[in-house]
C-alpha cells in the first residue's frame, strides 16, 4: 500500500495527512463499531444466560423488591411480607409457619423456594403474564404487577387436627375430598418454621444449616415426598383387584384360600398377625376385618400380576408426574415379579411403597365410586385485588374401579371399622370405612413398624360421596403398641371429625 | 488535496446558532436525566433539579459565549457533545451517590467540571494560535514525564501507582500527561516526517528510518511506557502506545509502522501478562469472566459488569432502577459504563458510543482540514486519544479486551480526567476555528471600464 500512490501529496508521492488521517479515523470508527457489536452481544444475545447466572443477585433483588402475594388457607393468609430496609426490600413471613409448612414450603432470599412458594412463584412475585391485561404495554412502561394470591384447598380445621394428632411423633397425614380431589390436609411432622430462614442474615443461615443437618429431617415433606411400605392398607387395592377380576364375586363367601399359605416356589408360609386368620377358606370380608396376610397374599397371586398392578396404577402408583401442583415422590408397585414376590406385594410388603398422598387417593377412589380425582392443592389463583386468574376444576384422574366393585370394597372397609382392627376410627353418627396397616421395616424388621391407617367417612344416612378420605402414617413413634389401629386410626378419626364438623 | 483547495472560497456559516441550540438541548437532556433519577427513586421531581439545570446551563453558556466571542468559526458540534457527555456523567454519578449512603461524589464532580470549563475558556482565550504550542513541545514532554514518575512516590491505590494523593484530593497525572505527549509527538513528527518516511535503509520491503531521527521520539515514548508499565497502569500505557503508532502512521504514511507497532504491542503484552500477577489475573478474568463463579469464588468485577449490562437489555431499567451497587467500588470510575448500560440499555449505550464517535470524527475532520502539519497531527492525535481511551475502557468493562482501568472521558468520576478532556475539547475548538475560518475575502475585482461607445 505504502509508496504506491503517486498522486499523494505527502512526502515523495506518499499519501498525505488527509488520506492517512482519514484512514486513522476509519480505524477509530471500527473500534466503536466493535464496541457496539460487543454491547449487543452482551445485552441482547447473552443477556438471558447472564440474568439467570447463580452469582447474579438481580433476580433475587427484584423478586424481593415488592411484597410477595399471599398463600391463603380458608380465606385467611398464612403468609405475609415484611419490609427489611436492606438490599432485599421485603422478607417472607409466615403465620403459624410449622402448621402449614408442608403446604406452603418456603420462600427464602438465600435458599430459593419450595412447594407452593416454588410452583406458584411467578404468580406470587407478579411476573405471571396472566396478571396483566396489557403485557406488551406493561413491558414497555415497566409496570410491575403486584403479586397475586394463591388460595389453597386446605381445610384449616382438618390441618390443625392432623398436626395435633401427629404431635411430636414422626409422621404424615394426607386428606382428600373424594368427589373433587381437593386436598384438605397435608401435614408432616416434625415440622419447621419457614420464616426462620426467609431472610439473608447470619441467623437465617444458621437456622437453615441447623434444619438441613437435623437427623429428624424436619424439612422433609413426608406427606408428599416420602414413600413408606403401605403394609396392610394395600390390601384394599388387592381386594379391589380381586373383586374387579372376578376372582372373588361374593365377599362373604369362602375364598378357597388355604392355610397355611406357602409362598409359591418356596417353603416359606405367609404368617398372620391374628389367630383369627389361621384357618383355611375364610371369606374376603372376614380376611379384611382381621387383616389376614395369607388370604390376601393368595388372592393377589390368583388375581395375577397385571391386574393387581393395573388396579394400583389406577390409584396413582407408578406415576412419577402426579403434580398437585407440587410434585410428590413416585409410589411403587413392581411390574415384574414372581408369584412369591407378588404375594408379598399384595399385602404391601416387598418393593411396594407409597406416599401418604397416594394411599389417601386409594381411600378417596373407593369412596368416590371407583373414580379417582386428580388431587389438587390450589383452589384458585387471584390478582392482588381479588379478581380471579384461574379457578380449580375437578378433573378425573383414573376410573380405577367400577361403582359396583367400589361399593363392595366400601362394605369391606366399613366392616373393618365396625367389627375389626379399625375400631379406633369409629365416629358416632357417621359411617366410617378404613383399613389399618402395620408395616415392618429395617433389617430383619428391626425398625419400629410404620403404623398406617387409611379411611373415609360420611354422615350416617347420607347417600352422597363421603366428604373426606384420609391417610395417616406414623413412623418411629415411642408408643409400645405400634399398630395402625392403635396409633394412626385416632389421628384419622380426628381429621375426619374436623371435616364432618362433629 | 482538492478539498482544501476548494475550501477557502466557499462561504462558511459560523454555526454558532446551531451550537447554541445544541448546547441548550444537551443541558435539557441532562436535566431530564436528573429528573428521571429523582422520579424513579423517590417518585417525585427532585427539588435540586432547577439548581442542577442552572449550574450546568451557566457552565455551558459561558463556554458557548467564549466560543462565540473568540472562536466564532469553531466546529459547532464539539462543545455540545462535551456538555452532553459531562451532563450524563453528572447524572449517573449522582444516581450512584444515591445508592451508596454518605457519598457525595456528584458535587465534587460538578466542581471539577466547573474547573474544566474554566480551563476550556482559558485555553480558547489564551491559545490564540495553536502553532505556538510547538515551542513548548520538549518542555511539555519533560513535564509530562515528571508528572508520570511522581506517583511512584505515593502508595499504590488498588494495585496501581498512578495517583498523587494530597489529603482529600487525588490527581491522576497520567490523564494530563497524555495531552503533553500528543503535543510533543505532533511537534516532532511535523518536523521530521519526511526524514522518517524516506531516509534510512531498506530492509526487504520496509524502509527503516535512521536512528538519529527515530531515536529521540522512540526514547521518549519508551520512557513513558516504561514508567507506566512499572506503575502497572496498563490502560494508559496501551493508550500511549496506540497514540504513538497512529500519529507515526498518519505523519509518514508508512504502513510498516503499524505492523511493527502491533508486533511490539503483542510482545509487550505477553511479557507483562506473564510477569505481573495483577495483569495476569485480569487476562484470566477476560478470557473467562464467569470462571470465578464456577470456581466458587463468586462473581468478579467483570462478571458483575456483564450482569449489569445484561440486566439492562435493549431498553434499560430506567435511571435509578438498576442495581449498580452490586458492581462494587469502581462503579463511578472504571465501571460507570456498566450502570449506563444497565439503566439506559443497549439503546442508551450505543447513543453514548455514537456521541464519542461524533466527537472523535469531528477531531479528525479538524485535523484533515487544517493546513499546518503540526496542527493536523495534534488534532488527529487528540481525537485518537479520545477514541482509543473510549475503546480501551468500554472494551474492558464489556469484556471485549482485558480490563486495564481507565476512565470514560467526561462521564467517569475523576477530576483529572474531566479537566483534561475539557482541555482537549478546547484545543480542538481552537484549531477547528482556524480550520473552518474562511480565507480573507479576495480584493473585489476591479470593475471593467465601461465601454464608451
Amino acid at each position: 500500500m505504502a509508496g504506491s500512490r503517486p498522486q499523494g501529496n505527502g512526502p515523495q508521492g506518499l499519501p498525505g495527512i488527509s488520506v492517512t488521517g482519514r484512514r486513522a479515523a476509519t480505524f477509530c470508527l471500527l473500534l466503536v463499531g466493535a464496541l457496539c457489536v460487543q454491547a449487543t452481544r452482551v445485552q441482547v444475545f447473552e443477556a438471558g444466560d447472564l440474568d439467570h447466572n447463580s452469582a447474579n443477585q438481580r433476580l433475587v433483588v427484584e423478586r424481593y423488591a415488592r411484597p410477595r402475594g399471599d398463600i391463603l388457607v380458608g380465606a385467611r393468609p398464612v403468609t405475609g411480607s415484611r419490609p427489611t430496609g436492606g438490599r432485599y426490600a421485603y422478607k417472607r413471613s409466615y403465620t403459624d409457619g410449622p402448621t402449614y409448612a408442608a403446604v406452603t414450603g418456603f420462600a427464602s432470599q438465600t435458599y430459593g423456594n419450595s412447594q407452593l412458594e416454588g410452583t406458584e412463584d411467578d404468580l406470587l412475585t407478579g411476573t405471571d403474564g396472566r396478571l396483566s391485561g396489557w403485557s406488551l404495554w406493561d413491558a414497555v412502561s415497566r409496570r410491575h404487577d403486584p403479586g397475586g394470591d394463591v388460595y389453597t384447598t386446605i381445610d384449616p380445621a382438618a390441618q390443625q387436627a392432623a398436626m395435633r394428632g401427629l404431635g411430636d411423633q414422626k409422621g404424615a397425614v394426607a386428606a382428600i375430598e373424594p368427589a373433587t380431589g381437593r386436598i384438605l390436609a397435608l401435614a408432616s411432622t416434625p415440622s419447621y418454621d419457614p420464616g426462620d430462614f426467609a431472610g439473608s442474615s447470619g441467623a437465617d443461615q444458621m437456622a437453615w444449616n441447623r434444619l438441613r443437618t437435623d437427623s429428624d429431617q424436619p424439612m422433609l415433606n413426608r406427606a408428599l415426598r416420602q414413600t413408606y411400605p403401605p403394609g396392610s392398607t394395600f390390601k384394599v387395592v388387592t381386594a379391589a383387584a380381586a373383586l374387579a377380576a372376578g376372582v372373588v364375586t361374593d365377599p362373604a363367601a369362602p375364598t378357597g384360600a388355604p392355610f397355611p399359605y406357602v409362598l409359591p416356589g418356596t417353603t416359606t408360609p405367609l404368617v398372620n398377625d391374628s389367630a383369627d386368620c389361621d384357618r383355611p377358606g375364610l371369606s374376603l370380608d372376614a380376611a379384611m376385618t382381621a387383616s389376614c396376610n395369607s388370604v390376601l397374599g393368595y388372592l393377589g397371586v390368583r388375581t395375577g400380576l397385571s391386574k393387581v398392578v393395573a388396579t394400583a396404577e389406577g390409584f396413582g402408583f407408578n406415576d412419577a408426574k402426579l403434580d398437585v401442583p407440587v410434585r410428590p415422590a413416585r409410589s411403587n408397585v413392581d411390574t415384574s415379579m414372581d408369584p412369591s414376590q407378588l404375594a408379598l406385594s399384595s399385602i404391601g410388603q416387598f418393593d411396594t411403597t407409597a406416599t401418604p398422598l397416594v394411599m389417601a387417593m386409594v381411600a378417596a377412589g373407593v369412596a368416590n365410586d371407583g373414580t379417582v380425582m386428580c388431587p389438587q392443592l390450589v383452589d384458585k389463583l387471584t390478582r392482588s385485588d381479588g379478581t380471579e386468574v384461574e379457578l380449580m376444576k375437578p378433573a378425573v384422574y383414573r376410573r380405577a374401579l367400577t361403582p359396583a366393585v367400589a361399593g363392595q370394597v366400601r362394605k369391606l372397609m366399613t366392616d373393618v371399622v365396625e367389627n375389626g382392627t379399625g375400631g379406633n376410627a369409629r365416629i358416632a353418627g357417621a359411617v366410617v370405612g378404613g383399613k389399618t396397616g402395620t408395616a415392618q421395616h429395617g433389617v430383619d424388621n428391626s425398625g419400629t413398624p410404620y403404623a398406617w391407617f387409611i379411611s373415609w367417612a360420611k354422615p350416617a344416612g347420607s347417600d352422597a360421596v363421603p366428604p373426606v378420605a384420609v391417610a395417616v402414617v406414623v413412623a418411629d413413634s415411642d408408643a409400645t403398641d405400634v399398630t395402625g389401629g392403635a396409633l394412626a386410626a385416632p389421628i384419622a378419626r380426628s381429621v375426619m371429625q374436623a371435616v364432618l364438623g362433629r | 488535496m482538492t478539498r482544501s483547495a476548494a475550501r477557502p472560497n466557499r462561504p462558511v456559516s459560523s454555526g454558532r446558532t446551531t451550537e447554541l441550540v445544541l448546547v441548550l438541548a444537551a443541558v435539557l437532556t441532562a436535566v431530564f436525566g436528573y429528573v428521571e433519577v429523582g422520579v424513579d427513586l423517590d417518585g417525585e421531581v427532585p427539588a435540586e433539579a432547577a439548581q442542577y439545570g442552572v449550574a450546568l446551563g451557566v457552565l455551558a453558556l459561558a463556554a458557548h459565549g467564549v466560543v462565540r466571542w473568540r472562536a466564532r468559526y469553531a466546529d459547532p458540534l464539539l462543545l455540545p457533545i462535551a456538555v452532553l457527555l459531562n451532563g450524563i456523567g453528572l447524572v449517573v454519578i449522582h444516581r450512584l451517590d444515591r445508592a451508596t449512603p454518605g457519598r457525595e461524589a456528584a458535587a465534587a464532580q460538578l466542581l471539577w467540571s466547573s474547573l474544566g470549563v474554566a480551563l476550556f475558556i482559558a485555553v480558547v482565550l489564551l491559545v490564540g494560535d495553536h502553532r505556538r504550542l510547538r515551542r513548548y513541545a520538549y518542555l511539555g514532554a519533560l513535564v509530562a514525564l515528571v508528572l508520570l514518575v511522581v506517583p511512584v512516590l505515593f502508595p499504590p491505590v488498588y494495585g496501581s501507582r498512578i495517583w498523587i494523593v494530597v489529603g482529600p484530593l487525588s490527581f491522576q497525572p497520567g490523564e494530563f500527561a497524555k495531552l503533553l505527549l500528543a503535543v510533543f509527538f505532533a511537534a516532532y513528527l511535523a518536523v521530521h516526517r519526511d526524514a522518517l518516511a524516506l531516509t534510512g535503509r531498506r530492509v526487504w520491503r520496509w524502509q527503516l528510518p535512521r536512528g538519529r531521527v527515530l531515536g529521540p521520539v522512540l526514547l521518549i515514548w519508551a520512557a513513558f511506557v516504561g514508567v507506566l508499565v512499572l506503575e502497572t497502569d496498563l490502560g494508559t500505557a496501551l493508550l500511549y502506545f496506540g497514540l504513538f503508532v497512529v500519529m507515526l502512521y498518519v505523519a509518514t504514511a508508512r504502513t510498516g509502522w503499524i505492523a511493527i507497532g502491533l508486533g511490539l504491542a503483542a510482545v509487550g503484552a505477553v511479557t507483562v501478562g506473564w510477569l505481573s500477577p495483577h495483569v495476569h489475573s485480569r487476562v484470566v478474568d477476560w478470557l473467562d469472566p464467569l470462571g470465578s463463579i464456577a470456581a466458587g469464588r463468586g462473581a468478579n468485577q467483570i462478571a458483575q459488569s456483564l450482569f449489569a449490562f445484561a440486566w439492562g437489555g435493549e431498553l434499560g431499567t430506567g435511571l435509578g432502577n438498576g442495581h449498580s451497587v452490586l458492581i462494587g467500588f469502581a462503579a463511578k470510575s472504571d465501571f460507570i459504563l456498566a450502570t449506563l448500560g444497565e439503566e439506559l440499555g443497549l439503546t442508551g449505550l450505543i447513543a453514548v458510543f455514537l456521541l464519542y464517535a461524533l466527537l472523535v470524527s469531528r477531531g479528525f475532520r479538524t485535523g484533515i482540514a487544517l493546513r499546518d502539519p503540526f496542527g493536523r497531527l495534534l488534532a488527529i492525535g487528540l481525537a485518537a486519544i479520545v477514541g482509543l481511551q473510549v475503546f480501551v475502557v468500554a472494551g474492558g468493562v464489556l469484556a471485549l479486551i482485558p480490563l486495564t482501568g481507565m476512565t470514560m472521558p467526561f462521564i467517569a468520576q475523576g477530576g483529572s480526567s474531566v479537566v483534561t478532556n475539557w482541555i482537549i475539547v478546547a484545543l480542538l475548538v481552537r484549531m477547528s476555528d482556524d480550520a473552518r475560518r474562511p480565507a480573507p475575502a479576495p480584493a473585489p475585482p476591479v470593475a471593467p471600464a465601461p465601454e464608451v461607445p
